[in-house]
């Protein structure tokens, strides 16, 4: 077990991971400003920002199982933040869409969200994510309590929703979608085979710990 | 003033340096390629040269920008060579387009098999300057090198039953790299009305921008209907088949509610899972609007004629 003082979390890997993080925005603007995002730049923003919603989405869900299997129990102060990293490609990829795809033509976007099963799907995963993000904080962990919980199963709706909007935007070849698809399988198979598992008492002690 | 070249190898290499007999051999080049054979003149040109540097002019000239040759080379849809828009050009070099045969099948009076060389040399290649919306909603200006279909395919002499003419592109795994996974049906199938391919729009395209068709873009010979959504054009074409009943086209088989037969693009018929009214055209600054699509693509003084009495919603 690798253990790892909290002052190094906070002041050394938080740090490290945010800027991690904010890597495939960054390079997204440098490839803009400097136009070798290829022939169709709008198209590469919509794609790495939605590709990195789903990623941050799953990697969200991965923190819980790997403190798990892996006993670091350190790992959980990084998932608020991969949530929010998922919430804030999500926010990018709507603009995006919003934008450069629709350029503000608010009727159009309306009709996109009621007709189009992918953007409904999409969207509806969004707007998900918006209680998510807003009671990301401790003083809103305090106040819903045992509902806080109930509330934040909602990502994993959201990733199903996310994975059924790759899915059903592809024209022809569903492996990337299939690929993601898998891994949020076997996340929500691993989530599934914790619960049904009583809870052994040395568990049970250390979630109490971490959580307080 | 003109020389007089009785065959390719009485080009001396010091002719190639000197820039008056550059002059001449380019004049030369437009007259001799219909006779020459494109791989000795390959060897020939200097490697700065343009196969084709001053193309006749065809009479349909869009008036549009060009897209840049780096954009029409690096953004393609050519799922043989791989299913994201940036792998053709990443494949296009395990790609060898020669040797390279057609098959003019079906209901013709003078089908054969034709070596490519002996195949395009009947017709008179010209540039033509067309506009190429893709259904995926994003549009280019191309200037290709080509020649007429129409004149084409009637030195077949199709019989009265060719109701329809049906492309096939080559299948082959060890050429196409994107055949090894079956995300479509292979080989890629393409079909038009026979009165749609007499039209004198549509091209079988053998280069682009006064150059051989590189193969990203459908090496060594493709189809070009300008009307029509970019699937219908079908790249690196083995086979013309004449047939009376409607070809069997990949996209329309694979997602007969998304893709029709026909896919004339049309701004009021939208995809089932996006609008067609407008369309980003490549090169354009990010920050643009997209801009409105237009009925056939523009082409409807020339091809409207072909669908009247028809629901083109009900025929997309
Ligand atoms: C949690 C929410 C979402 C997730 C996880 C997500 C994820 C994705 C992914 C993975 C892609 C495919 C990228 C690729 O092909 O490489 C994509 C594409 C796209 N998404 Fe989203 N997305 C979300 C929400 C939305 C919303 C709210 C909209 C618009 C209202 C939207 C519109 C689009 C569009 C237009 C595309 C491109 C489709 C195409 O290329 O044909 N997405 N998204």
């Amino acid at each position: 077990m690798l253990v790892i003082s909290d002052k190094t979390v906070r002041l050394v890997l938080k740090p490290a991971v945010f800027i991690a993080c904010l890597l495939p925005l960054m390079l997204l603007v440098v490839g803009l400003i400097n136009d070798t995002l290829g022939a169709n730049p709008v198209e590469a923003m919509t794609h790495v920002t939605g590709e990195w919603t789903l990623r941050f989405l799953l990697i969200t869900l991965l923190v819980t199982p790997a403190r798990q299997i892996l006993k670091l129990t350190w790992l959980i102060k990084f998932r608020r933040m991969l949530g929010l990293f998922a919430f804030f490609y999500a926010t990018l990829h709507f603009i995006t869409y919003i934008w450069f795809e629709q350029y503000f033509d608010w009727a159009e976007i309306v009709k996109d969200i009621i007709e189009r099963p992918y953007i409904t799907v999409g969207f509806s995963a969004f707007v998900m994510l918006i209680p998510l993000a807003l009671t990301s904080n401790k003083m809103m962990i305090r106040r819903l309590k045992k509902n806080w919980v109930k509330l934040h199963k909602l990502i994993y709706v959201i990733a199903v929703l996310g994975v059924l909007h790759f899915i059903w935007l592809v024209k022809a070849d569903y492996l990337q979608p299939f690929i993601y698809g898998v891994i949020l399988l076997v996340l929500l198979s691993y989530r599934a085979y914790q619960q049904r598992k009583p809870a052994t008492p040395a568990e049970g002690r250390r979630c109490r710990r971490s959580s307080s | 003033m003109s020389i007089i070249i009785k065959s390719t190898s009485d080009i001396k290499s010091s002719d190639i340096t000197s820039k008056s007999v550059y002059m001449d051999r380019r004049r030369f080049m437009q007259q001799a390629f219909a006779s020459s054979l494109l791989l000795a003149a390959d060897a020939m040109l200097p490697v700065w040269a343009k196969r084709w540097p001053d193309p006749a002019q065809a009479p349909f000239r869009a008036d549009d920008k060009l897209t840049s040759f780096e954009d029409i080379t690096s953004y393609n849809n050519f799922y043989e060579l791989g299913t994201s828009k940036t792998d053709p050009v990443k494949n296009a070099a395990a790609f060898n387009p020669r040797p390279w045969s057609i098959a003019v099948e079906g209901e013709c009076d003078k089908p054969g098999v034709f070596d490519l060389e002996d195949f395009i040399k009947p017709y008179a290649l010209q540039e033509y300057i067309y506009r190429l919306r893709c259904v995926e909603g994003w549009s280019m200006v191309i200037p290709w090198v080509g020649f007429s279909l129409a004149e084409m395919l009637k030195t077949f002499e199709p019989n009265s039953k060719a109701k329809y003419v049906e492309f096939t592109t080559l299948l082959d795994k060890s050429r196409f790299p994107g055949q090894s996974r079956r995300v479509l049906n292979w080989p890629y199938v393409e079909g038009l009305r026979i009165d749609e391919a007499m039209n004198p729009l549509p091209i079988m395209a053998v280069g682009l921008y006064g150059d051989i068709l590189p193969n990203q873009n459908g090496a060594p010979i493709r189809l070009v209907v300008p009307w029509k959504y970019g699937f219908k054009s079908i790249k690196s074409i083995v086979k013309i088949r004449f047939s009376e009943t409607r070809p069997k086209t990949t996209w329309n088989e694979l997602a007969p509610d998304e893709y029709g037969f026909y896919a004339n693009v049309n701004p009021e018929v939208d995809h089932p899972r996006w609008s067609q009214k407008t369309e980003r055209r490549i090169g354009d600054a990010f920050w643009k609007p997209k801009q409105k699509t237009a009925m056939f693509n523009g082409y409807g003084e020339q091809v409207a004629q072909l669908y009247t009495g028809m629901d083109l919603t009900k025929n997309f």
